[in-house]
């Protein structure tokens, strides 16, 4: 696996530009927009960004990850859906995370 | 009747704001060990700790960068990811819009869910605060909260260079990413929303640029409204 290098330039414009993006986000009603409504459409759509781009960001690495350049791979499969499991029954985040870790940990070891 | 003073009211948020700390504390840890990895350094870390305050958006944009992705796309995820703070944002607004706009803009920069979460659910419980005591309650609320983000941000990076390889911290941030998700999965639309945006990200992997995941996104979002939509129909019929 080659590791790469985030380029020195392209680190400090998107640390900057996301910044400012976020606290774009941040302000935008609270500082500019003050106590109007927004549209019921733009409100829905918005309900869901979290899930929607989280998700997609995710899959791909669980099905195809880096550290086995891209082949299936059972431990990291089986701590992704047990993290998934314990994080959608217990709501507990790091519980979700520790239950993810211990059994990619386990299988890794017993897999040698 | 007990005086409510504004300084009494930012001490309650200090106390309210407290336990949030230990689920913080492992996620700023955690960006500062998997920066170090992707080769930034204790101070750059540090500084997108700083400047962002973001974890989720942060992880993604560090993942992104890896993958050589262009830097639009990274800022459109990362960004996509923050969308709901605008939402936070729309909501406070209410509570916070006839405060100085000094404050209004420090409380901006220092959004975070938890902050947030607890700052709402303090203004439902007591409607008789006046828009300074509510200040004072966020203001207090994030006060244990943000220090300990740059803190352990810092801490995170300086473990990071000393951690040994062979801990698979490759798959550090899909496990926490599916542990932020899971208990965000309440509805059958949230379900739809995270179902649509796997099938599409894992569909259109072969668009350039990243590009599948601005796809999955956005139809995650579109497939997540349309089913509140037609569930909400359901309901009234």
């Amino acid at each position: 696996m080659t590791d790469p290098i985030i380029a020195k330039g392209t680190l400090w414009t998107v640390i900057i530009l996301l910044g400012l993006g976020s606290f774009g986000l941040r302000f935008v009603f609270l500082g500019l927009i003050g106590d109007r409504p927004m549209p019921d459409w733009l409100m829905r759509h918005l309900r869901y960004t979290a899930v929607a781009v989280l998700p997609g960001l995710v899959a791909p690495l669980v099905v195809w990850p880096n550290a086995t350049d891209g082949v299936l791979d059972l431990p990291r499969l089986a701590a992704a859906l047990t993290t998934l499991t314990v994080g959608y029954f217990t709501k507990n985040v790091l519980a979700a995370i520790f239950s993810g870790a211990g059994v990619l940990y386990l299988l890794l070891y017993l897999m040698g | 009747m007990t005086v409510t003073t504004t300084k009494s009211v930012y001490w309650k948020g200090v106390r309210d704001g407290a336990p949030f700390i230990f689920v913080v504390a492992p996620f700023a840890l955690l960006f500062g060990v998997v920066a170090t990895e992707a080769g930034l350094n204790v101070w750059e870390t540090l500084a997108f700790s700083v400047v962002v305050i973001a974890g989720a958006a942060q992880f993604t944009a560090l993942q992104l960068m890896q993958e050589n992705a262009p830097t639009v796309i990274v800022l459109a995820s990362a960004l996509a990811v923050n969308l709901r703070m605008a939402m936070y944002s729309a909501s406070l607004t209410p509570h916070l819009g006839a405060t100085p706009i000094w404050q209004r803009a420090l409380a901006a920069y220092m959004m975070v869910d938890q902050s947030y979460a607890c700052s709402v659910l303090a203004y439902e419980r007591n409607h008789d605060w006046t828009p300074a005591q509510k200040m004072a309650f966020y203001f207090g609320a994030v006060t244990p909260v943000i220090p300990v983000w740059y803190a352990m941000t810092a801490t995170g990076a300086l473990i990071g260079s000393s951690m040994p390889a062979g801990l698979a911290l490759d798959f550090a941030v899909p496990i926490t990413f599916i542990a932020m998700i899971a208990p965000a999965l309440r509805t059958l639309a949230h379900k739809a929303a995270a179902v649509a945006s796997v099938v599409l990200a894992l569909s259109f992997v072969f668009v350039p640029f990243n590009l599948g995941l601005i796809i999955a996104g956005i139809g995650g979002m579109m497939v997540g409204a349309q089913v509140e939509l037609w569930m909400t129909r359901r309901a009234q019929a």
